[in-house]
C-alpha cells in the first residue's frame, strides 16, 4: 500500500513538473533561462543515466562522453542525411548507445571494474577519432546545423528543446527508479557489494551488468541527440569531451547513488553552480570546483548529500521508494 | 621500404621511452592493484616541474627531472597514505570510488596547471634539443636518442631493483600475497607506501623525458591514459620486462600507423590495442 502511494506521489509530481515545464515556455519571453536551464537539464538526464550501472552496479563508466558524442552524431548524421525529425533522432540515438553499450559491456564487463572504466574511455578517444575522419559528419572542422522550423505550441527551438530534454529527464529518472525497486536493481545491488557472493547465490551478475550497461548508454545517447540542434553545430573535440564524463561521474557521486534522487541533486547543486561559475568566473575554474568537490565528497562522505541528509541511508544501500 | 623501416627505428626508440613513462603505473597498478588513473596526470605535472626549473634556472632537464625525483618520492608516500586510509582500509567499493578519486585528482591537476601555465605548449631548451643525424635518407632527432638511453636505463634500473634488492623483493611480495607478508612480522602498508613512492618517483625522470620528446600542454595525459594502460595491461599487470616489450610494440605500432595513414589516426592506436588486449588476453602477454 505504502508503495502504491509512492507511486501516485511520484507520478503527480512527474505530470506537476512537465506542465510547470511546459507553461514556462509558454508565459516566459526571454530565452536565456531556457538556454542555462537546457543545460542543466542535460546534465540531471547524464547523471541519472551513469548511476544506473555506475551506482547500482559499481561499474564507473569513464565513457559518459562516447555515448554522449555518439548520439549528438547519430542524430547529425540522421538528420544529414534523411531530414529526420527529432524524435526520430533521439529514438535512433538510444538505439545505437543502446548497442554500444552491449558492444563494450561484453567485452570489459566479465573483468574487474578497472577494466571497464579505463576501456571506456579508450571507447571514447577510438570514436572521436573515427568521427574526426568522417567525411560526412565534417571531419575534425565540425558541422553547422540548420534547425528546421519550430513547432506549436512552442514559439522557439530552444524553448522546444527545453521541454524535450524535460521529457528525457523524466524518462531517464522513471527507469531508474523502476530498476531500483526491481529485481534488476537489488541483483545490482548484490553484485556491487560482492560480485562472488552474487554469482554464488545465483544471481545472473553478467546479465544484469550488461542490461545496466545499456540501458545506461541508451539514455546517453538520447540526452546528447539534441544538443547539435541547441548549439547548431556539433564537432568531434566538443561532443567527445571528457569533461561530460567527470560531469556526469561527479554530479552522481556528490549526490549520492543508493537512489535516484541523488543524482538529481547533485546535477541541480553543481549544474546550476557550474552555469554560475562559467558565466561569472571561467570554466577552467568551474571545472577545479568539479574536481574538488569531488574528491572531497569521496573522501568525506561517500554516500553522497542524500547520505548526509538522511543517515538512514549509510545503512541500507537502497531506499523504498 | 626504407620509409617502413625508419618507421620501425623511430618506433623501437619511441617504444622504449614509452615503457620510461609507465614504469611507474605498472608497479602501482601492476603489483599494488591501486587504480592509478591519475599517473599520466602526475607524470605531465613532472613535465612542467622540469619546464620551470628549466625556464627559471636553465637547468639541463634531466638533471631538473632528478632534482624533482625527491620530491615526487615524498608526494607518492602521501598520496598513497591518503588512498589507504579513505579506501583500502575501509573495505567496500573501495574500487569504484577509488578510481574515482584519482579520476578527481587528474583533473585538479590538469586544470591547476592550466591556471599556472596557461593552455599554451611548453618546451625546455638543451644542446641536444633541435639536431639530428643522419643515416641516408632518414634522420633521427637527438633529443629521441637522449631519450631512449635514459628511457632504457631507467627501466632496466627499476627492473633490476625490483628482482635483486631486499626491498625490490619485498614489493614483489606484498603483490603476490599480503597476508603472508604480514604472519611474516613485516608491515605490507609500509611496503606498498614505499613503492607506490618509488612509482611516483620514477615520474621525475620520465616527465623530464615527455618534455624533452615534445612539447607538453595541460591535457596531455589524457593521451597518455591510453598509452599507459594500454602498456600495462598488454605487458601482464607487474611485469617489467613485459612492460617494455608491450611499450616497443605499441611505439612501433603507433609509428607505422603514422606513417602510413597520417597523424589524424594515431591517438586511437593506444586505445584499440588496449581493447583488442583486454578482449583476447586480458592476463597480457607475459601474465600469469
Amino acid at each position: 500500500m505504502n508503495k502504491r502511494n509512492h507511486s501516485i506521489a511520484f507520478w503527480a509530481a512527474v505530470v506537476v513538473f512537465l506542465v510547470a515545464v511546459l507553461s514556462m515556455t509558454q508565459i516566459v519571453r526571454n530565452e536565456y533561462p531556457f538556454f542555462a536551464g537546457y543545460v542543466i537539464l542535460q546534465f540531471i538526464a547524464l547523471a541519472v543515466a551513469w548511476s544506473i550501472l555506475g551506482g547500482y552496479a559499481g561499474y564507473v563508466n569513464f565513457g559518459t562522453n562516447a555515448f554522449f558524442g555518439v548520439g549528438v552524431y547519430t542524430a547529425v548524421a540522421l538528420f544529414k542525411a534523411t531530414g529526420a525529425p527529432l524524435a526520430v533522432q533521439i529514438a535512433a540515438a538510444a538505439v545505437v548507445g543502446m548497442t554500444l553499450g552491449f558492444g563494450v559491456g561484453l567485452l570489459t564487463l566479465r573483468m574487474r571494474g578497472i577494466f571497464f572504466s579505463i576501456a571506456t574511455i579508450a571507447l571514447a578517444i577510438i570514436i572521436e577519432t573515427f568521427v574526426m575522419n568522417w567525411r560526412f559528419v565534417g571531419g575534425a572542422a565540425g558541422i553547422q546545423i540548420q534547425r528546421p522550423p519550430v513547432m506549436a505550441p512552442f514559439d522557439s527551438y530552444v524553448k522546444m528543446l527545453f521541454f524535450v530534454q524535460a521529457i528525457l529527464v523524466v524518462i531517464a529518472i522513471a527507469i531508474a527508479r523502476y530498476i531500483q525497486n526491481s529485481r534488476i536493481g537489488r541483483g545490482l545491488q548484490a553484485l556491487r557489494d560482492d560480485e562472488l557472493a552474487a554469482e554464488c547465490t545465483g544471481v545472473p551478475t553478467l546479465k544484469l551488468k550488461l542490461i545496466a550497461c545499456m540501458i545506461s548508454g541508451a539514455l546517453i545517447s538520447a540526452a546528447g541527440a539534441p544538443a547539435a540542434m541547441y548549439l547548431q553545430y556539433a564537432d568531434p573535440s566538443s561532443a567527445f569531451n571528457l569533461s561530460y564524463s567527470v560531469s556526469a561521474l561527479a554530479m552522481a557521486l556528490i549526490g549520492g547513488t543508493a537512489h535516484w534522487i541523488g543524482p538529481v541533486l547533485g546535477a541541480i547543486l553543481l549544474g546550476s553552480t557550474q552555469q554560475l561559475l562559467a558565466v561569472t568566473i571561467s570554466s577552467e575554474v568551474n571545472v577545479l570546483v568539479l574536481g574538488i568537490m569531488l574528491v572531497l565528497f569521496v573522501v568525506g562522505a561517500p554516500k553522497g548529500i542524500i547520505g548526509l541528509l538522511r543517515p538512514r541511508y549509510r545503512l541500507r544501500a537502497g531506499g523504498k521508494q | 621500404m626504407d620509409l617502413l623501416l625508419g618507421a620501425v627505428v623511430l618506433g623501437v626508440l619511441l617504444g622504449c621511452f614509452y615503457a620510461a613513462v609507465s614504469v611507474g603505473l605498472s608497479v602501482a597498478f601492476g603489483l599494488l592493484d591501486v587504480p592509478h588513473v591519475a599517473h599520466p596526470a602526475f607524470l605531465v605535472l613532472a613535465s612542467y616541474g622540469v619546464f620551470q626549473l628549466n625556464e627559471s634556472y636553465d637547468i639541463d632537464p634531466l638533471l631538473a627531472g632528478l632534482a624533482i625525483t625527491p620530491l615526487f618520492f615524498v608526494f607518492g608516500l602521501l598520496a598513497y597514505r591518503v588512498y589507504y586510509e579513505t579506501f583500502e582500509r575501509r573495505g567496500s567499493d573501495a574500487a569504484v570510488r577509488g578510481i574515482a578519486f584519482f579520476f578527481g585528482i587528474a583533473f585538479i591537476i590538469e586544470v591547476l596547471i592550466i591556471l599556472q601555465f596557461g593552455v599554451d605548449q611548453r618546451s625546455v631548451s638543451a644542446t641536444y634539443i633541435g639536431k639530428s643525424w643522419r643515416f641516408g635518407e632518414f634522420r633521427i632527432p637527438i633529443r629521441q636518442l637522449v631519450a631512449f638511453a635514459v628511457a632504457l636505463a631507467l627501466t632496466v634500473l627499476l627492473a633490476v631493483y625490483l628482482s635483486k634488492t631486499f626491498m625490490g623483493r619485498a614489493i614483489r611480495a606484498v603483490a603476490q600475497d599480503e597476508e603472508a607478508l604480514r604472519l611474516m612480522g613485516a608491515n605490507p602498508v609500509r611496503i606498498k607506501q614505499f613503492a607506490f613512492g618509488i612509482a611516483t618517483a620514477v615520474l621525475g625522470i620520465a616527465g623530464a623525458l615527455l618534455i624533452i620528446v615534445a612539447p607538453v600542454e595541460p591535457t596531455l595525459d589524457r593521451a597518455y591514459i591510453g598509452r599507459t594502460f594500454c602498456v600495462v595491461v598488454m605487458a601482464g599487470l607487474g611485469s617489467i620486462s613485459g612492460t617494455l616489450i608491450a611499450a616497443i610494440i605499441l611505439g612501433v605500432a603507433e609509428s607505422i600507423v603514422l606513417t602510413l595513414f597520417g597523424a589524424s589516426w594515431a591517438p586511437a592506436i593506444s586505445f584499440a590495442m588496449l581493447l583488442g588486449v583486454l578482449a583476447v588476453r586480458p592476463q597480457g602477454l607475459l601474465g600469469r
